[in-house]
């Protein structure tokens, strides 16, 4: 547990169960406005659930269904992150992307895909020859028959990005719990009486995010409206020779079930290759599949046939908390004191501050509005993009430590301290890049071990100790 | 920009024995730059003996070779905790250390940065991503230098030689793998390392056995490994991957070609990559060799450097080429001169048949040298060619059949 529950009978404003990509950004919006708020979370670290993986594109919204609360949070969301990403220390690379067309009749397409971006309000879009999209991108599969360039596409960093959210609500006062799945509730003095793995916690009001578990925490408050389905989608990262490739993100024209499959550089430089889309029925972890990587490598050397020859740095699988509703569910309860977040299908790190601004107002509208902090504190995260400069490159960076990634020995060690330290080694992965280049921990895993040994127990145990096997 | 004779980068054995020998030439400003906090390379963690037979004459351990190493090369600067970050075209080194980035240049600067083993997702291995998949390197690591059990009961995937690493590793730690699982027929490592695997350690060997999934939620809690007789679960903690080796040459791209057959720059004969200023030696010229013939490789390319300095090097304008059931060729570009030359290559993966092949060498169809070689997975091949032989020849092709 990272902080103490408030005295007996004091109680929280605010309670949002889940800190995923959703829960951080409403836990920072909720704080900002001057609730006391407490961010509840099952697992060791934040980002565990659906945010742990998805393909890091700061979305327009241009292809989203027009009129659709997706839609306006999209929008409304990629314009917050734009106004607040520099106070954050947060990357935006705005690559734009390319819608392709791989025949004529997809080229025939794309002028609705331009007609939707302009009824979603999103400016920029044209339609490109074949010769204008070559020029661009020179090394794209010859068939390429046009695309639809959308200007405002831009990638940015998944993880540092909520934890900045979330950071800047602990910095002004928030609380966050760990290691607190939420396993029942009930209405208590006109509140909500939570039950967590650490605890009891009190609340006027409680925000359900839960993401992929959404449905099962709605059961608490009311029967769910929506089931959570599950959709996996697996990645493929290429190293960074590989990013040369591709300057924009590189979109298929989207179907109704997906956005298919993408090729866009990462802020950190590499080339990422994914998302495929499959249904499961488990919620906890995605495995990467042998199917999956054939099907990604083949749609990857389609799009851009050098990929052939370059090499793979990672694999991984992301779970799409999807429903049988298109659109996401969010709507207030003003009897039951209850906020639904649930079905932040696959938007929600371009949403996250949109939805947050969309939860505070239904907030006001029917429980009442806070007193705004007045000098809210604005800490800055790292900055982890290949483009930014690391503490490698100063003055008097100590030592180096992972050497594909560049990582210094003191960002181990502030990622494993403060009020958010890592809590899993995949946090502090996230936070700082280390094992995630070319060598995924060849040249530095135990010199990583022995620096987080003391936040993250359990990994190794010490040859001294020599239990029986 | 005060230019120096000779940096090099890496102090593993190849860049030490260079070290130790052109100092001993006399250059008095030699830099070996070492991104370590100390010299010695692979061998640091390599806890077992095997080394240091052909360099010092004695049976030593990896950490008591490396300290040799590194004492011999007294007569060089070694710094460590500095990482070459970039190369640029004439000898310009760009390095990160505790003090921040500089730039340095020498007149030659040898590429030294060894190997590391493939992981797992460029093995292309699906399944969740739980804690306690590896490779050997950072395994005998943790193992020796870290003392830690970072498992108990792990599967080790691929029968090369390094997999007796692993296994003494293993012993060390008081760890008791499941299995040793090898793809092909049989293990790299002759014979030897299924014999010691099974007898000496109580390892089942699996050969003809495929990796095909790995489970676990926040630890690894099993293996899905196809053989012959169809797919089975082998429950264990941890996964080694190990061998599959490839060229750390990330560095060497900005001044030079990748061969994609070896991973590594291409060299000629004289060690030199395709911007004259840069040299090659050890392992990561093609991974996959012991530390003895990365130290020989240092030591060649260190006499070629003293030559490089004195003025004294050809061209290399004959290019070689690997053919038939060979992986590649080293080196893949020659300089005729000197007495003799010496190619090397390995088999392909997937043409390996274990028993007797012709390697030979031809120059525009016509043969000029060959022999017959025993082929075993993974183990490298050599023909040595008098120098007149070649006379009037543009490119070399060295051929397995
Ligand atoms: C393959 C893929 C690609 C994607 N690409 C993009 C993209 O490029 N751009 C974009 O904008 N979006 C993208 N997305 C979508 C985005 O990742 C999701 O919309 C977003 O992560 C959903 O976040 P969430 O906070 O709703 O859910 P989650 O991240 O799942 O958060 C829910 C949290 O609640 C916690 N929790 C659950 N139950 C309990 C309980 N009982 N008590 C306490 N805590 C609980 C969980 O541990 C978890 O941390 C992609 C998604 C996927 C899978
Ligand atoms: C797991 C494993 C086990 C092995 N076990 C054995 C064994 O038992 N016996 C045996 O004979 N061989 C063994 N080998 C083979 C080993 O590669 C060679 O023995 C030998 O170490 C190769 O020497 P080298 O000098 O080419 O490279 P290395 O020994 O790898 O040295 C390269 C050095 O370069 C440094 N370096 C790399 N990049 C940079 C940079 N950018 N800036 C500064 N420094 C850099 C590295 O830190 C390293 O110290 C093993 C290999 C592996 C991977």
């Amino acid at each position: 547990m990272d902080a103490p529950p408030p005295a007996p009978g004091a109680g929280f404003d605010i309670a949002v169960i889940g800190a995923g990509v959703v829960g951080c950004a409403i836990f920072r919006e909720f704080v900002l406005a001057g609730a006391r708020t407490v961010l509840v979370e099952a697992a060791a670290d934040i980002l565990e659930g659906a945010s742990k993986a998805n393909s890091a594109i700061l979305h327009t919204g241009f292809d989203a269904e027009p009129g659709s609360l997706e839609a306006a949070c999209i929008g409304a969301g990629n314009r917050r992150y734009r106004e607040i990403h520099h106070r954050l220390g947060l990357p935006l690379e705005p690559c734009g992307a390319l819608v392709l067309a791989w025949s004529e009749a997809e080229r025939e397409r794309l002028g609705a895909i331009r007609a939707r971006a302009g009824a979603n309000g999103v400016e920029g879009v044209r339609v490109l020859s074949a010769e204008e999209v070559r020029a661009r991108e020179p090394a794209l599969a010859a068939e390429v028959c046009g695309a639809a360039w959308v200007a405002g596409e831009a990638i940015i960093d998944p993880w540092q990005a909520p934890l900045a959210y979330a950071v800047q609500g602990l910095a002004n006062g928030g609380a966050l719990w760990r290691d607190a799945a939420v396993t029942g509730g009930r209405r208590e003095g006109g509140g909500w009486r939570l039950e967590t793995a650490a605890g009891a916690v009190a609340a006027r009001v409680v925000v359900n995010c839960a993401g992929l578990r959404g449905d099962l925490v709605e059961a608490i408050a009311r029967p769910s409206p929506f089931s959570i389905r599950p959709r996996r989608g697996e990645f493929l990262v290429f190293d960074k020779r590989a990013a040369r490739l591709a300057r924009a993100i590189l979109l298929p024209i989207p179907t109704a079930r997906t956005k298919g499959v993408v090729l866009t550089r990462t802020v950190f430089g590499n080339l990422l290759v994914g998302p495929t889309a499959e249904e499961q029925p488990e919620r906890s972890f995605a495995p990467t599949t042998a199917a999956g990587m054939a099907a990604l490598l083949a749609a990857g050397r389609r799009v851009l046939p050098a990929l052939a020859g370059e090499e793979i740095t990672a694999a991984y699988a992301g779970l799409r908390p999807a429903s049988e509703h298109k659109d996401y569910v969010i709507e207030a309860l003003p009897a039951a004191g209850w906020i639904t977040v649930g079905a932040i299908r696959s938007t929600g790190l371009s949403a996250a501050l949109g939805i947050a601004g969309h939860v505070r107002g239904l907030h006001e509208a029917h429980f009442g509005a806070f007193r705004a902090l007045p000098a809210p504190a604005w800490p800055a995260v790292p900055a982890l993009a290949e483009s930014a400069s690391r503490p490698w490159r100063s003055a008097a960076p100590g030592e180096i430590v992972c050497h594909c990634e560049q990582v210094t020995a003191g960002e181990i060690r502030a990622a494993c301290a403060g009020p958010l330290a890592a809590g899993t080694l995949g946090g502090l992965k996230r936070r700082t890049r280390v094992m995630m280049g070319r060598c995924q921990g060849f040249y530095c895993t135990r010199r990583v071990l022995e620096l987080a040994c003391a936040r993250l127990p359990g990994l190794a145990e010490p040859l001294a100790a020599r239990g029986a096997a | 920009m005060n230019r120096r004779s000779v940096i090099i980068i890496g102090a593993g054995p190849a860049g030490l024995t260079a070290a130790r020998v052109l100092a001993g030439a006399g250059l008095a400003d030699v830099l070996v730059l070492e991104r370590a906090p100390e010299p010695g390379g692979l061998p640091r963690f390599a806890g077992h003996p095997g080394w240091g037979m052909e360099d010092f004459h004695r049976l030593l351990r990896g950490p008591a070779y490396a300290r040799l190493l590194a004492a011999a090369a007294r007569g060089a600067e070694v710094r460590c905790g500095a990482s070459v970050v970039g190369l640029l075209p004439g000898g310009i080194v760009e390095v990160a250390g505790p003090a921040g980035i500089e730039q340095l240049a020498a007149r030659a600067v040898l590429v030294a940065t060894g190997i590391r083993e493939t992981p797992r997702a460029a093995r292309l291995v699906p399944g969740t991503r739980p804690w306690g998949v590896t490779t050997t390197g950072a395994f005998q690591e943790m193992v020796y230098r870290g003392g830690m059990r970072p498992f108990r009961r792990p599967v080790i995937v691929g029968g090369e030689w390094v997999g007796f690493s692993a296994l003494l590793a293993a012993r060390h730690g008081g760890i008791r793998p499941a299995a040793l699982i090898e793809e092909g027929a049989r293990t790299a490592a002759p014979r030897a390392l299924a014999w010691a695997a099974g007898r000496l350690f109580g390892v089942p060997v699996l050969t003809g056995t495929r990796l095909v999934e790995i489970r676990g939620a926040a630890r690894v809690s099993a293996v899905v490994v196809q053989g012959a007789d169809g797919r089975r679960e082998i429950g264990c903690d941890g996964v080694i991957f190990s061998g599959l080796f490839r060229p750390e040459s990330g560095l060497a791209e900005a001044v030079a070609a990748i061969d994609p057959a070896t991973g590594g720059p291409a060299i000629d004969n004289l060690f030199r990559l395709s911007d004259p200023a840069f040299f090659a030696a050890g392992n990561v010229i093609r991974g996959a060799e012991r530390g003895a013939v990365a130290a020989a490789e240092g030591r060649q390319a260190a006499a070629c450097i003293l030559r490089a300095l004195a003025g004294a090097l050809p061209a290399a304008e004959i290019t070689v080429r690997a053919g038939g059931a060979l992986r590649y060729a080293t080196p893949q570009r020659v300089a005729a001169e000197g007495g003799w030359l010496r190619f090397s290559g390995r088999p392909s993966r997937a043409a390996v048949r274990t028993g007797r092949a012709r390697l030979r060498l031809l120059a525009e169809g016509e043969t000029l040298a060959e022999r017959m070689v025993r082929i075993v997975p993974e183990g490298g091949l050599s023909l040595r060619v008098p120098v007149a032989r070649l006379a009037g020849a543009r490119t070399l092709r060295l051929v397995l059949e």
